[in-house]
Protein backbone atom coordinates (compact mmCIF):
# COMPACT_ATOMS: atom_id res chain seq x y z
CA UNK A 1 0.00 0.00 0.00
CA UNK A 2 1.31 3.43 -0.90
CA UNK A 3 1.94 5.86 1.92
CA UNK A 4 0.36 9.33 2.03
CA UNK A 5 2.64 12.13 0.82
CA UNK A 6 2.18 13.88 4.16
CA UNK A 7 0.38 13.00 7.41
CA UNK A 8 -2.93 14.60 8.31
CA UNK A 9 -4.01 15.88 4.90
CA UNK A 10 -6.51 13.15 3.97
CA UNK A 11 -7.87 9.70 4.78
CA UNK A 12 -7.78 6.79 2.33
CA UNK A 13 -11.06 4.92 2.43
CA UNK A 14 -11.63 1.17 2.22
CA UNK A 15 -13.57 1.61 -1.04
CA UNK A 16 -10.50 3.10 -2.75
CA UNK A 17 -11.70 6.67 -2.29
CA UNK A 18 -10.06 9.59 -0.53
CA UNK A 19 -11.38 12.25 1.85
CA UNK A 20 -9.66 15.55 2.59
CA UNK A 21 -9.41 16.50 6.27
CA UNK A 22 -10.09 20.17 6.93
CA UNK A 23 -11.13 22.47 9.72
CA UNK A 24 -14.29 24.42 10.49
CA UNK A 25 -14.66 27.25 12.97
CA UNK A 26 -18.26 27.98 14.04
CA UNK A 27 -17.19 31.44 15.19
CA UNK A 28 -15.65 32.25 11.80
CA UNK A 29 -18.31 30.35 9.88
CA UNK A 30 -15.61 29.21 7.46
CA UNK A 31 -13.76 26.06 6.43
CA UNK A 32 -10.05 25.72 5.80
CA UNK A 33 -7.59 23.11 4.49
CA UNK A 34 -5.31 21.58 5.66
CA UNK A 35 -6.57 21.30 9.24
CA UNK A 36 -5.01 23.97 11.50
CA UNK A 37 -5.19 24.20 15.30
CA UNK A 38 -6.48 27.78 15.00
CA UNK A 39 -8.74 29.31 12.34
CA UNK A 40 -6.37 30.87 9.75
CA UNK A 41 -8.88 33.62 8.87
CA UNK A 42 -9.76 34.90 12.34
CA UNK A 43 -7.55 33.23 14.95
CA UNK A 44 -10.63 31.61 16.56
CA UNK A 45 -9.70 28.61 18.72
CA UNK A 46 -12.92 26.60 18.20
CA UNK A 47 -11.72 24.67 15.15
CA UNK A 48 -13.47 21.36 14.55
CA UNK A 49 -11.88 18.58 12.49
CA UNK A 50 -14.14 17.88 9.51
CA UNK A 51 -14.26 15.70 6.41
CA UNK A 52 -14.50 17.93 3.36
CA UNK A 53 -16.89 17.06 0.56
CA UNK A 54 -15.58 15.33 -2.58
CA UNK A 55 -17.54 17.39 -5.13
CA UNK A 56 -16.75 20.81 -6.51
CA UNK A 57 -16.42 22.94 -9.62
CA UNK A 58 -13.33 23.99 -11.54
CA UNK A 59 -12.31 27.55 -10.65
CA UNK A 60 -8.80 27.91 -12.14
CA UNK A 61 -6.46 25.62 -14.09
CA UNK A 62 -3.23 25.30 -16.02
CA UNK A 63 -0.67 22.60 -16.80
CA UNK A 64 2.90 22.32 -15.55
CA UNK A 65 5.09 21.22 -18.45
CA UNK A 66 8.58 21.10 -16.91
CA UNK A 67 9.33 19.44 -13.55
CA UNK A 68 9.60 22.09 -10.81
CA UNK A 69 12.36 21.76 -8.14
CA UNK A 70 11.75 18.90 -5.70
CA UNK A 71 8.85 17.40 -7.68
CA UNK A 72 8.71 13.58 -7.73
CA UNK A 73 6.01 12.97 -10.33
CA UNK A 74 5.76 13.08 -14.10
CA UNK A 75 5.08 16.00 -16.42
CA UNK A 76 2.94 17.36 -17.81
CA UNK A 77 0.44 17.49 -14.98
CA UNK A 78 -2.69 19.51 -14.41
CA UNK A 79 -2.72 22.12 -11.63
CA UNK A 80 -5.54 24.32 -10.49
CA UNK A 81 -8.13 25.37 -7.94
CA UNK A 82 -11.42 23.58 -7.32
CA UNK A 83 -14.21 25.21 -5.30
CA UNK A 84 -15.97 22.68 -3.08
CA UNK A 85 -19.68 23.10 -3.61
CA UNK A 86 -20.88 22.45 -0.06
CA UNK A 87 -18.21 24.43 1.82
CA UNK A 88 -17.49 27.10 -0.87
CA UNK A 89 -13.83 26.37 -0.07
CA UNK A 90 -11.25 26.83 -2.85
CA UNK A 91 -8.64 24.06 -2.81
CA UNK A 92 -5.28 24.13 -4.58
CA UNK A 93 -4.96 20.77 -6.30
CA UNK A 94 -3.45 18.54 -8.93
CA UNK A 95 -5.81 17.86 -11.83
CA UNK A 96 -6.01 14.55 -13.68
CA UNK A 97 -6.46 16.43 -16.97
CA UNK A 98 -3.13 17.92 -18.13
CA UNK A 99 -4.47 19.60 -21.29
CA UNK A 100 -5.86 23.05 -20.34
CA UNK A 101 -7.86 23.21 -23.58
CA UNK A 102 -10.02 20.28 -22.43
CA UNK A 103 -11.16 22.05 -19.26
CA UNK A 104 -13.70 24.83 -18.73
CA UNK A 105 -14.62 27.17 -15.89
CA UNK A 106 -17.30 25.81 -13.56
CA UNK A 107 -17.24 22.21 -14.78
CA UNK A 108 -18.06 19.58 -12.11
CA UNK A 109 -15.02 17.98 -10.46
CA UNK A 110 -14.62 14.96 -8.20
CA UNK A 111 -11.88 14.17 -5.66
CA UNK A 112 -9.73 11.10 -6.39
CA UNK A 113 -6.51 9.61 -5.04
CA UNK A 114 -3.44 10.24 -7.17
CA UNK A 115 -0.28 8.11 -7.13
CA UNK A 116 3.14 9.51 -7.84
CA UNK A 117 6.41 7.66 -7.38
CA UNK A 118 5.29 5.43 -4.52
CA UNK A 119 3.23 7.97 -2.57
CA UNK A 120 -0.43 8.97 -2.62
CA UNK A 121 -1.77 12.48 -2.81
CA UNK A 122 -5.08 14.01 -3.86
CA UNK A 123 -6.30 15.23 -7.24
CA UNK A 124 -9.55 16.21 -8.93
CA UNK A 125 -10.94 14.82 -12.19
CA UNK B 1 4.79 69.15 8.14
CA UNK B 2 8.09 69.18 10.03
CA UNK B 3 10.58 66.53 9.00
CA UNK B 4 11.03 65.85 5.30
CA UNK B 5 12.90 62.79 4.07
CA UNK B 6 14.91 63.52 0.93
CA UNK B 7 16.85 61.35 -1.47
CA UNK B 8 20.44 62.59 -1.36
CA UNK B 9 21.90 60.02 -3.73
CA UNK B 10 21.14 56.88 -5.72
CA UNK B 11 23.29 54.15 -7.25
CA UNK B 12 22.73 50.93 -9.13
CA UNK B 13 24.72 47.93 -10.31
CA UNK B 14 23.27 46.78 -13.65
CA UNK B 15 20.76 43.91 -13.34
CA UNK B 16 21.80 40.78 -15.27
CA UNK B 17 23.92 37.66 -14.94
CA UNK B 18 27.42 38.47 -13.71
CA UNK B 19 29.73 35.44 -13.50
CA UNK B 20 32.45 35.84 -10.91
CA UNK B 21 30.90 38.98 -9.40
CA UNK B 22 29.72 38.57 -5.80
CA UNK B 23 26.81 40.14 -3.95
CA UNK B 24 29.40 42.16 -2.05
CA UNK B 25 31.02 43.40 -5.27
CA UNK B 26 27.66 44.55 -6.65
CA UNK B 27 26.63 46.10 -3.33
CA UNK B 28 29.89 48.04 -3.10
CA UNK B 29 29.37 49.35 -6.64
CA UNK B 30 25.84 50.61 -5.92
CA UNK B 31 26.60 51.97 -2.43
CA UNK B 32 29.70 53.89 -3.54
CA UNK B 33 27.75 55.45 -6.41
CA UNK B 34 24.91 56.53 -4.10
CA UNK B 35 27.27 57.90 -1.44
CA UNK B 36 29.28 59.80 -4.07
CA UNK B 37 26.10 61.45 -5.40
CA UNK B 38 25.19 62.46 -1.86
CA UNK B 39 28.60 64.02 -1.22
CA UNK B 40 29.89 61.10 0.87
CA UNK B 41 28.00 62.00 4.05
CA UNK B 42 28.30 60.20 7.40
CA UNK B 43 25.27 57.91 7.91
CA UNK B 44 24.06 56.63 11.26
CA UNK B 45 22.34 53.41 10.14
CA UNK B 46 22.12 51.07 7.16
CA UNK B 47 19.33 48.75 6.03
CA UNK B 48 20.03 46.04 3.44
CA UNK B 49 17.32 44.19 1.51
CA UNK B 50 18.09 40.63 0.45
CA UNK B 51 16.20 37.33 0.25
CA UNK B 52 18.90 34.85 -0.85
CA UNK B 53 22.04 36.76 0.20
CA UNK B 54 22.65 34.87 3.44
CA UNK B 55 23.90 35.93 6.85
CA UNK B 56 25.20 39.50 7.26
CA UNK B 57 24.97 40.46 3.58
CA UNK B 58 24.83 44.14 4.51
CA UNK B 59 27.84 43.90 6.82
CA UNK B 60 29.90 42.30 4.06
CA UNK B 61 29.21 45.18 1.69
CA UNK B 62 29.95 47.94 4.19
CA UNK B 63 32.87 46.00 5.64
CA UNK B 64 34.43 45.96 2.18
CA UNK B 65 34.53 49.76 2.11
CA UNK B 66 35.44 50.31 5.76
CA UNK B 67 32.11 51.94 6.62
CA UNK B 68 30.89 49.94 9.63
CA UNK B 69 30.18 50.68 13.28
CA UNK B 70 26.62 51.91 12.79
CA UNK B 71 23.66 49.51 13.09
CA UNK B 72 23.39 47.42 9.90
CA UNK B 73 20.14 45.48 9.52
CA UNK B 74 19.37 42.93 6.82
CA UNK B 75 15.71 42.90 5.79
CA UNK B 76 13.85 40.07 4.07
CA UNK B 77 10.36 40.68 2.69
CA UNK B 78 10.41 38.68 -0.54
CA UNK B 79 10.13 40.80 -3.67
CA UNK B 80 9.43 43.82 -1.43
CA UNK B 81 12.66 43.47 0.61
CA UNK B 82 14.16 46.72 -0.65
CA UNK B 83 10.88 48.55 -0.03
CA UNK B 84 10.76 47.19 3.51
CA UNK B 85 14.31 48.47 4.11
CA UNK B 86 13.27 51.86 2.77
CA UNK B 87 10.24 52.05 5.09
CA UNK B 88 12.40 51.27 8.13
CA UNK B 89 14.95 53.92 7.17
CA UNK B 90 12.37 56.61 6.42
CA UNK B 91 10.49 55.89 9.65
CA UNK B 92 13.66 56.18 11.72
CA UNK B 93 14.48 59.55 10.15
CA UNK B 94 10.94 60.84 10.68
CA UNK B 95 11.10 59.72 14.29
CA UNK B 96 14.23 61.80 14.79
CA UNK B 97 16.47 58.80 15.41
CA UNK B 98 18.87 59.49 12.50
CA UNK B 99 19.73 62.32 10.10
CA UNK B 100 21.14 60.20 7.30
CA UNK B 101 20.54 56.54 6.49
CA UNK B 102 21.92 54.26 3.78
CA UNK B 103 19.46 51.81 2.19
CA UNK B 104 20.62 49.20 -0.28
CA UNK B 105 19.69 45.82 -1.70
CA UNK B 106 21.78 42.99 -3.14
CA UNK B 107 20.85 39.70 -4.79
CA UNK B 108 22.20 36.82 -6.83
CA UNK B 109 19.18 34.69 -7.69
CA UNK B 110 19.52 30.95 -8.29
CA UNK B 111 19.03 30.08 -11.97
CA UNK B 112 15.81 28.56 -13.30
CA UNK B 113 12.49 28.26 -11.48
CA UNK B 114 12.91 29.87 -8.07
CA UNK B 115 13.09 27.34 -5.25
CA UNK B 116 11.89 28.77 -2.00
CA UNK B 117 12.31 27.60 1.61
CA UNK B 118 8.79 29.01 1.97
CA UNK B 119 7.24 25.68 0.91
CA UNK B 120 7.25 22.46 2.93
CA UNK B 121 9.12 19.67 1.07
CA UNK B 122 5.94 17.60 0.55
CA UNK B 123 4.34 20.46 -1.37
CA UNK B 124 7.29 20.48 -3.75
CA UNK B 125 7.10 16.67 -4.06
CA UNK B 126 3.39 16.85 -4.89
CA UNK B 127 3.88 19.54 -7.54
CA UNK B 128 1.94 22.10 -5.49
CA UNK B 129 4.80 24.60 -5.21
CA UNK B 130 5.49 25.54 -8.84
CA UNK B 131 5.77 29.32 -8.80
CA UNK B 132 4.97 29.96 -12.51
CA UNK B 133 1.88 27.74 -12.19
CA UNK B 134 0.51 30.03 -9.48
CA UNK B 135 1.28 33.02 -11.70
CA UNK B 136 -0.63 31.26 -14.49
CA UNK B 137 -3.73 30.67 -12.36
CA UNK B 138 -3.72 34.31 -11.30
CA UNK B 139 -3.29 35.37 -14.94
CA UNK B 140 -6.18 33.17 -16.06
CA UNK B 141 -8.43 34.63 -13.37
CA UNK B 142 -7.46 38.18 -14.36
CA UNK B 143 -8.25 37.54 -18.05
CA UNK B 144 -11.60 35.99 -17.15
CA UNK B 145 -12.75 38.54 -14.58
CA UNK B 146 -11.38 41.71 -16.22
CA UNK B 147 -12.26 40.84 -19.82
CA UNK B 148 -8.62 40.84 -20.97
CA UNK B 149 -6.85 38.58 -23.48
CA UNK B 150 -3.48 36.98 -24.14
CA UNK B 151 -2.91 39.77 -26.66
CA UNK B 152 -3.02 42.24 -23.74
CA UNK B 153 -0.39 40.16 -21.92
CA UNK B 154 1.80 40.28 -25.02
CA UNK B 155 1.27 44.05 -25.27
CA UNK B 156 2.65 44.51 -21.73
CA UNK B 157 5.85 42.72 -22.76
CA UNK B 158 6.13 44.74 -25.97
CA UNK B 159 5.76 48.02 -24.05
CA UNK B 160 8.25 47.17 -21.31
CA UNK B 161 10.84 45.75 -23.69
CA UNK B 162 10.48 48.90 -25.82
CA UNK B 163 11.20 51.02 -22.74
CA UNK B 164 14.10 48.77 -21.73
CA UNK B 165 15.97 49.50 -24.95
CA UNK B 166 16.97 52.85 -23.47
CA UNK B 167 18.02 51.53 -20.04
CA UNK B 168 21.74 50.69 -19.81
CA UNK B 169 21.12 48.92 -16.48
CA UNK B 170 18.58 46.45 -17.98
CA UNK B 171 19.32 42.81 -18.86
CA UNK B 172 17.28 42.72 -22.10
CA UNK B 173 17.63 45.71 -24.41
CA UNK B 174 16.03 44.51 -27.62
CA UNK B 175 12.48 45.28 -28.75
CA UNK B 176 10.10 42.39 -29.32
CA UNK B 177 6.81 42.06 -31.20
CA UNK B 178 3.55 40.67 -29.84
CA UNK B 179 3.81 37.86 -32.41
CA UNK B 180 7.24 36.88 -31.07
CA UNK B 181 5.96 36.93 -27.47
CA UNK B 182 3.00 34.70 -28.34
CA UNK B 183 5.31 32.39 -30.33
CA UNK B 184 7.68 31.87 -27.38
CA UNK B 185 7.11 28.52 -25.66
CA UNK B 186 4.24 28.05 -23.22
CA UNK B 187 5.49 27.77 -19.62
CA UNK B 188 2.08 27.40 -17.98
CA UNK B 189 -0.98 28.34 -20.02
CA UNK B 190 -1.77 31.28 -20.51
CA UNK B 191 1.80 32.42 -19.76
CA UNK B 192 4.51 32.12 -22.41
CA UNK B 193 8.23 32.31 -21.61
CA UNK B 194 8.67 35.93 -22.65
CA UNK B 195 5.77 37.02 -20.41
CA UNK B 196 7.81 36.02 -17.34
CA UNK B 197 10.69 38.06 -15.92
CA UNK B 198 14.07 36.43 -15.38
CA UNK B 199 15.38 36.06 -11.84
CA UNK B 200 18.89 37.52 -11.95
CA UNK B 201 21.55 39.53 -10.12
CA UNK B 202 22.05 43.16 -9.20
CA UNK B 203 22.25 45.81 -6.51
CA UNK B 204 20.80 49.25 -5.86
CA UNK B 205 21.36 51.88 -3.17
CA UNK B 206 19.66 55.04 -1.89
CA UNK B 207 20.93 57.61 0.61
CA UNK B 208 18.13 59.21 2.63
CA UNK B 209 18.66 62.49 4.47
CA UNK B 210 16.55 64.49 6.87
CA UNK B 211 15.52 67.97 5.73
CA UNK B 212 13.37 70.65 7.36
CA UNK B 213 10.37 72.23 5.66
CA UNK B 214 9.59 72.21 1.95
CA UNK B 215 12.62 74.10 0.67
CA UNK B 216 15.24 72.59 -1.59
CA UNK B 217 15.34 70.91 -4.93
CA UNK B 218 16.00 67.33 -3.78
CA UNK B 219 13.54 64.54 -4.51
CA UNK B 220 11.31 63.90 -1.49
CA UNK B 221 10.48 60.42 -0.25
CA UNK B 222 6.84 61.24 0.49
CA UNK B 223 5.86 57.71 1.56
CA UNK B 224 7.26 54.18 1.80
CA UNK B 225 4.66 51.77 3.10
CA UNK B 226 4.84 48.00 3.49
CA UNK B 227 1.81 45.78 4.09
CA UNK B 228 1.26 42.05 4.35
CA UNK B 229 -1.75 40.10 3.07
CA UNK B 230 -5.11 39.66 4.74
CA UNK B 231 -6.02 35.96 5.02
CA UNK B 232 -8.42 34.15 2.72
CA UNK B 233 -7.37 34.71 -0.89
CA UNK B 234 -6.31 31.41 -2.48
CA UNK B 235 -4.36 32.98 -5.38
CA UNK B 236 -2.68 35.77 -3.41
CA UNK B 237 1.11 35.90 -3.04
CA UNK B 238 0.78 34.13 0.32
CA UNK B 239 0.03 30.96 -1.74
CA UNK B 240 -2.02 29.02 0.82
CA UNK B 241 -3.50 25.61 -0.04
CA UNK B 242 -7.06 26.85 0.32
CA UNK B 243 -9.07 30.03 0.43
CA UNK B 244 -12.54 31.52 0.62
CA UNK B 245 -14.55 34.02 -1.45
CA UNK B 246 -12.16 37.00 -1.57
CA UNK B 247 -14.48 39.59 -3.15
CA UNK B 248 -14.21 41.82 -0.07
CA UNK B 249 -10.61 41.01 0.86
CA UNK B 250 -8.31 43.84 -0.23
CA UNK B 251 -5.00 42.55 -1.64
CA UNK B 252 -1.75 43.71 0.04
CA UNK B 253 -0.86 45.94 -2.92
CA UNK B 254 -4.10 47.87 -2.44
CA UNK B 255 -3.48 48.17 1.30
CA UNK B 256 0.04 49.49 0.72
CA UNK B 257 -1.11 51.89 -2.01
CA UNK B 258 -3.87 53.35 0.16
CA UNK B 259 -1.40 53.90 3.00
CA UNK B 260 1.18 55.47 0.69
CA UNK B 261 -1.32 57.80 -1.03
CA UNK B 262 -2.64 58.92 2.36
CA UNK B 263 0.81 59.55 3.82
CA UNK B 264 1.90 61.46 0.70
CA UNK B 265 -1.38 63.40 0.56
CA UNK B 266 -2.02 62.44 -3.06
CA UNK B 267 -4.33 60.22 -5.09
CA UNK B 268 -3.58 57.91 -8.01
CA UNK B 269 -4.56 60.65 -10.48
CA UNK B 270 -1.67 62.80 -9.23
CA UNK B 271 0.91 60.21 -10.24
CA UNK B 272 2.92 60.90 -13.43
CA UNK B 273 5.17 57.88 -13.62
CA UNK B 274 4.88 54.37 -12.16
CA UNK B 275 7.30 51.50 -11.65
CA UNK B 276 5.20 48.44 -10.81
CA UNK B 277 5.74 44.71 -10.23
CA UNK B 278 5.77 42.92 -13.58
CA UNK B 279 7.03 39.50 -12.46
CA UNK B 280 4.78 38.33 -15.24
CA UNK B 281 2.78 40.35 -17.73
CA UNK B 282 -0.52 39.66 -15.96
CA UNK B 283 0.94 40.87 -12.64
CA UNK B 284 1.43 44.31 -14.16
CA UNK B 285 -2.16 44.51 -15.45
CA UNK B 286 -3.47 43.37 -12.05
CA UNK B 287 -1.34 46.06 -10.38
CA UNK B 288 -3.06 48.81 -12.40
CA UNK B 289 -6.35 47.94 -10.73
CA UNK B 290 -4.89 47.17 -7.30
CA UNK B 291 -3.07 50.52 -7.20
CA UNK B 292 -6.20 52.43 -8.22
CA UNK B 293 -4.70 53.55 -11.56
CA UNK B 294 -7.84 52.30 -13.32
CA UNK B 295 -11.05 50.39 -12.75
CA UNK B 296 -10.89 46.61 -13.20
CA UNK B 297 -11.23 45.94 -16.94
CA UNK B 298 -9.93 49.37 -17.95
CA UNK B 299 -6.29 48.27 -18.15
CA UNK B 300 -5.91 48.84 -21.90
CA UNK B 301 -6.16 52.61 -21.40
CA UNK B 302 -3.33 52.54 -18.87
CA UNK B 303 -1.34 50.16 -21.04
CA UNK B 304 -1.55 52.76 -23.81
CA UNK B 305 0.20 55.22 -21.47
CA UNK B 306 -2.79 57.30 -20.39
CA UNK B 307 -2.45 59.19 -18.16
CA UNK B 308 0.53 57.55 -16.46
CA UNK B 309 3.73 56.14 -17.93
CA UNK B 310 4.23 52.64 -16.55
CA UNK B 311 7.64 51.02 -16.12
CA UNK B 312 9.76 53.47 -18.13
CA UNK B 313 12.84 51.53 -16.91
CA UNK B 314 11.59 48.54 -18.90
CA UNK B 315 10.28 46.89 -15.75
CA UNK B 316 11.39 43.54 -14.44
CA UNK B 317 10.56 42.09 -17.87
CA UNK B 318 13.54 44.03 -19.25
CA UNK B 319 15.72 44.36 -16.16
CA UNK B 320 15.20 40.92 -14.63
CA UNK B 321 14.45 40.51 -10.93
CA UNK B 322 17.09 40.42 -8.18
CA UNK B 323 14.63 40.27 -5.22
CA UNK B 324 16.53 42.32 -2.63
CA UNK B 325 17.49 45.00 -5.14
CA UNK B 326 14.43 45.28 -7.37
CA UNK B 327 12.36 47.70 -5.25
CA UNK B 328 15.32 50.04 -4.83
CA UNK B 329 16.05 49.74 -8.55
CA UNK B 330 12.57 51.19 -9.08
CA UNK B 331 13.39 54.04 -6.70
CA UNK B 332 16.63 54.76 -8.58
CA UNK B 333 14.64 54.98 -11.82
CA UNK B 334 11.97 57.27 -10.36
CA UNK B 335 14.54 59.59 -8.76
CA UNK B 336 16.22 59.97 -12.16
CA UNK B 337 12.84 60.57 -13.80
CA UNK B 338 11.92 63.27 -11.26
CA UNK B 339 15.34 64.90 -11.58
CA UNK B 340 14.91 64.93 -15.36
CA UNK B 341 18.10 62.91 -15.90
CA UNK B 342 16.57 59.73 -17.37
CA UNK B 343 17.97 60.40 -20.84
CA UNK B 344 16.18 58.79 -23.79
CA UNK B 345 13.51 57.28 -21.52
CA UNK B 346 12.68 60.55 -19.74
CA UNK B 347 8.97 61.03 -18.98
CA UNK B 348 8.15 64.66 -19.69
CA UNK B 349 7.69 66.94 -16.65
CA UNK B 350 7.39 64.06 -14.19
CA UNK B 351 6.75 65.38 -10.66
CA UNK B 352 5.19 62.46 -8.80
CA UNK B 353 6.39 58.85 -9.01
CA UNK B 354 4.93 55.63 -7.57
CA UNK B 355 6.93 52.42 -7.07
CA UNK B 356 5.23 49.11 -6.30
CA UNK B 357 6.56 45.68 -5.40
CA UNK B 358 4.66 42.59 -4.25
CA UNK B 359 5.68 39.01 -3.62
CA UNK B 360 6.23 36.12 -1.30
CA UNK B 361 4.96 36.49 2.24
CA UNK B 362 2.77 38.04 1.08
CA UNK B 363 4.47 41.43 1.15
CA UNK B 364 3.61 44.53 -0.84
CA UNK B 365 5.32 47.91 -0.72
CA UNK B 366 4.39 51.24 -2.28
CA UNK B 367 6.76 54.18 -2.44
CA UNK B 368 5.80 57.74 -3.43
CA UNK B 369 8.50 60.17 -4.58
CA UNK B 370 7.84 63.83 -5.39
CA UNK B 371 9.77 66.84 -6.60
Amino acid sequence: MNRPIHEGLFELDDDGGITLVGGYSPTSGAHHFPLQPVCPYTGAADVQRVHLSREGTLWAWTAVLAPPPGYRGEVPYGFGVVELTAERLRIVTRLKEADPARLRFGQPMRLVPDELDGVVTWAFE
Amino acid sequence: MGVRVTVAGVGIHPFGRHEGVTNTDMGVHAVRAALAEAGDPPFQAAFCGTAYGGVASGHKVLGAIGRTGMPIVDVEAGCASGGAALQLAAGAIRAGQYDCVLVFGVEKMPKGIIRSSFFEPWREEAGLAATPAYFALRAQRLLREHGLTKQDLADVVVKNRRHGVHNPDAMFRKEVTAEEVLASRVVCEPLHLWMLCSPNEGAAAVVLRRAEGRSGDAVTLAAARLRSHLPGSVLGEATPLSGIDDTDIAPPSTLAARDAYEEAGIGPDDVDVVECQDTDAARELLAYAELGLCAPGDQRRVLAGRPHTINPSGGLLSKGEPLGASALGQVVELVRQLRGTAGARQVESARVGLAHTVGRGANACCVVLTR
